[in-house]
């Protein structure tokens, strides 16, 4: 009982996250004229996943108390370099699939190490590093185009066994495969100190340089699959400062809706996740209820701050006032 | 000490000198602590004890010297090298991280694991038995500690460091926030962990709790190790002479004689707020030093918060000078009319803006006082500020330099600066002396009664039951959110207090005065 209670408590963000998300593709589904089809699944969840993994990306930098600018860029810069590398024969998709992947992490153990080593903020080196890649993903792909294998992007983002869209398995298989794991590991558990207590961890000998290292690799890494995942949906590469930008600020819009405090060393990613359909979902209710779709960023500012105001609501419950201040 | 070569010390320091700057925080220090024992560390603060156990944790490393565990040298570069050599330190600033539940945090230096990820079931078991192990069941390992009382954080902390398997075990002001009844818990245990072979290194400025614990003490002074004896071969007198190294006089200081009660400045009445107290009356008048008792955490420190305007919801009549006001805010407590201050507990997050200069700190709560149309008169405010630093005998190199540069004690001073210059009659203290050194202590009781015979109206919440003997008029028990009991007089004695403290009725006989029942 107690442990229940203690368990909806601390998940209380990702659980609000994932209850709006539910309602608001309820509505979404009730009133397209499809319906619940397998296409109008796949189609949602598609543009849902590449969101879901930046948002999921950003979580860990954020858990360690810091925050990364730079996972839009890593996100075109890795779609701009997918473009180029993942085509031919499958063994050459594979190499370049592998490439972009460990391009992805390499990014992201730049920032750690000038985060850890260099002592800088990470706000500042990530917005620098960012604009780096950035100017990378513009060398590699100057104008718009480039191809990708095609058989592997049907797969992926279309559906296994015509039921499930393969991009949620591939959601799915991220958490289980490295969001569980990295949370129960030694550096997962580092990231969560470090964000709560950075002094306290230290002086409890938590390894807080590796884990944030870690943090910021994975972060980058899983930047690099959602470029990848970008590059499968779209069969093209687009060097696009403006689609960059967007998903940096959507992802951190997706992680406080999801319950992660910005101060770190609480939340997880599975609650980034549902902030970051909640986000997508706006589109997808603008269309069915034929509103413009100019209308969106208005009503993806409402629903955050909406999400942020019910996570606060405890202000009300506060009766020290001390207690606002931390 | 007959033949120190005959055998090796288990932990031992030669010639162990730190050097912070031009600063030196330990010179030349020889130290040694065996197994088996209880070795107290005794100093003022800037005495060099905090820097002794900063190298042995690993915190910081030493300028020079050598150290020596089991007869072999050792360096530590970092906590993790001392933990893994067996030295667990439990520091007085809590080593928690606030966001991770209880068995996270126990575990966080070698949970168990299970291919190589950590197993939870296992962590929550060894969380489990080490809780019982210091006997704190009711801590669920489940909950943050972010939501655990401060004492029940402390008991976290000690659990924690027993997990470590620790060979020698150093506990820096550990009891400081500990309810009575785990006191006597940690005592237990450390007695058990000595009588199992431990080395324990016991750093406290409670003498009672010195006296019951330690069989050998040391004594720093100014960065030096100055003695080391057997328990009972000094007296609390010479102990204290050794620390700070002049003639030890009278602590407190006098009590005025009165023949008429002081008109009253502050009347509460059935005050309560939430769960946490309920129907609380008292008042202190003009010129009085007011004490609030108890064991820690029944409510004293809510109390306090709830006069100066902090919390919200709170229930009850508050008087100044007979007009009932409500108190909504700190801005409003301070303001004229009210002219309240509260020198808070924790210096480092209530008090202080740390990174902030000597001056602005001290100038920060008056301000408004301080201005010439809209800007700031720097030239009364230096005078104003250089005044209340002699007064205050505040040590620091200079006024613009950052307030956390200063020691404990001189930062403690500082925050009951600031709250002088608003030049206040009614002053709130919450626990004002927790660690800091004796003789700051003494000059903070000379201030509080020259503040009383100044008129100003003094309610002091303090966990030091000396302190409600020598510097309080009367002295309300606070038991589960209540006044229970009112000592003065020949009532105020140590026994009476403690024995109110635990609700228990007082011997016949005694002269008492039940304020509420």
């Amino acid at each position: 009982m107690k442990d229940l209670r203690l368990w909806l408590g601390q998940n209380y963000g990702a659980l609000l996250a994932l209850a709006l998300f539910v309602l608001m593709f309820a509505i979404y589904i009730g009133n397209h004229a499809a319906g619940l089809t397998v296409p109008v699944v796949t189609t949602a969840a598609n543009k849902g996943v590449l969101l879901a993994l930046v948002a999921m990306a950003q979580t860990l930098p954020i858990l360690t108390g810091g925050l990364d600018l730079s996972v839009g860029m890593v996100f075109i810069m890795c779609n701009s370099l997918a473009s180029s590398i993942v085509v031919g024969s499958p063994l050459e998709t594979a190499i370049g699939v592998i490439v972009v992947l460990g391009v992805g992490a390499l990014a992201g153990a730049i920032n750690g190490c000038i985060v850890v080593y260099g002592r800088l903020q990470p706000i500042i080196t990530t917005l620098a590093t960012g604009a780096v890649y950035y100017g990378i993903a513009l060398w590699l792909r100057p104008i718009p185009g480039g191809d990708v294998q095609e058989d592997l992007a049907d797969f992926m983002t279309y559906t296994v066994f015509e039921v499930v869209p393969t991009s949620l398995v591939l959601l799915l298989v991220v958490v289980l495969v490295v969001w569980l794991p990295f949370r129960r590991s030694m550096l997962g558990r580092g990231c969560y100190a470090a964000g709560s207590a950075e002094s306290a961890a230290y002086m409890s000998g938590v390894q807080i340089g590796r884990s944030k290292l870690a943090a910021y690799t994975l972060a980058s890494f899983l930047a690099a699959l959602a470029g990848l995942m970008l590059t499968f949906v779209t069969y093209s590469g687009e060097a696009s400062a403006p689609i960059g930008n967007t998903y940096t600020l959507n992802s951190i819009a997706s992680v406080v809706i999801g319950g992660t405090s910005l101060y770190g060393g609480a939340g997880g990613a599975i609650g980034s996740i549902f902030g970051a359909f909640v986000l997508r979902t706006i589109d997808d209710l603008l269309f069915v209820f034929d509103l413009p779709p100019l209308w969106q960023p208005l009503f993806q500012g409402v629903v955050l701050l909406a999400a942020v105001s019910l996570g606060a609501a405890r202000v009300f419950r506060i009766r020290n006032r001390l207690e606002l201040f931390r | 000490m007959s033949d120190p070569s005959a055998r090796t010390p288990f932990w031992q320091m030669r010639g162990v000198s730190k050097h912070y700057g031009g600063v030196r925080a330990l010179q030349g220090v020889d130290f040694a602590c065996e197994r088996g024992r209880i070795h107290a560390v005794l100093g003022e603060n800037g005495a060099g004890k905090s820097t002794l156990i900063k190298i042995m944790a690993g915190v910081v490393q030493p300028s020079e010297g050598t150290m020596f565990l089991e007869g072999r040298e050792v360096a530590f570069a970092s906590p993790l090298e001392a933990t893994g050599a067996g030295i667990v330190c439990i520091f007085q600033e809590l080593s928690l991280m606030p966001d991770l539940t209880v068995a996270d945090n126990i575990c966080i230096t070698d949970p168990p694991r299970r291919f190589g990820l950590i197993d939870q079931r296992a962590q929550r078991r060894r969380a489990e038995e080490l809780l019982a192990r210091v006997g704190c069941e009711d801590v669920h390992p489940r909950e943050r500690v972010r939501n655990l009382s401060l004492s029940r954080r402390q008991m976290v902390e000690i659990a924690k460091a027993l997990g470590r398997n620790p060979k020698i075990l150093i506990l820096d002001e550990a009891t400081s926030a500990l309810t009575a009844a785990d006191v006597e818990k940690v005592y237990e245990i450390l007695r058990r962990l000595r009588d199992e072979g431990l080395a324990i290194l016991y750093i406290s400025h409670r003498m009672h709790e010195i006296k019951a614990l330690a069989d050998v003490c040391s004594v720093f002074r100014n960065g030096r190790h100055i003695e080391t004896f057997v328990k009972g071969a000094r007296t609390d007198d010479q102990v204290i002479e050794l620390m700070i190294g002049r003639e030890y006089t009278q602590v407190f200081p006098a009590k005025p004689v009165r023949t008429e009660a002081p008109p009253k400045v502050l009347e509460v009445e059935h005050l309560s707020w939430g769960e946490q107290l309920h129907d609380i009356s008292l008042s202190v008048g003009r010129g009085e030093i007011v004490g609030l008792g108890g064991l820690d955490g029944q409510g004293q420190r809510e109390l306090l918060l709830a006069l100066f305007g902090v919390l919200r919801g709170v229930g009850g009549t508050v008087r100044i000078d007979g007009g009932p006001v409500r108190i909504t805010s700190p801005r409003k407590a301070k303001s004229a009319g009210y002219d309240m201050a509260l020198i808070p507990e924790d210096r480092k997050s209530e008090g202080l803006m740390l990174p902030m200069s000597v001056r602005d700190n001290i100038a920060m709560a008056s301000i408004s006082q301080l201005t010439r149309g809209i800007v700031v008169d720097r030239g009364r405010e230096r005078t104003r500020i250089e005044a209340m630093i002699k007064k205050l005998s505040i040590r620091a190199g200079d006024v613009d330099d950052p307030v956390a540069t200063l020691s404990g004690g001189n930062q403690q001073k500082v925050v009951i600066a600031k709250w002088l210059m608003t030049d206040a009659r009614i002053v709130l203290l919450n626990d004002p002396t927790r660690g800091i050194d004796v003789g700051t202590k003494q000059e903070m009781y000379q201030l509080l009664r020259e503040l009383a015979d100044a008129g100003t109206a003094i309610l002091f919440y303090t966990t030091d039951y000396d302190e409600l003997i020598g510097c309080c008029d009367r002295v309300e028990i606070v038991y589960a959110g209540r006044i229970i009991r009112q000592l003065a007089g020949e009532a105020l004695t140590e026994r009476n207090i403690v024995t109110s403290s635990l609700n228990l009725p007082l011997e016949i006989g005694a002269v008492e005065a039940v304020a509420q029942p």
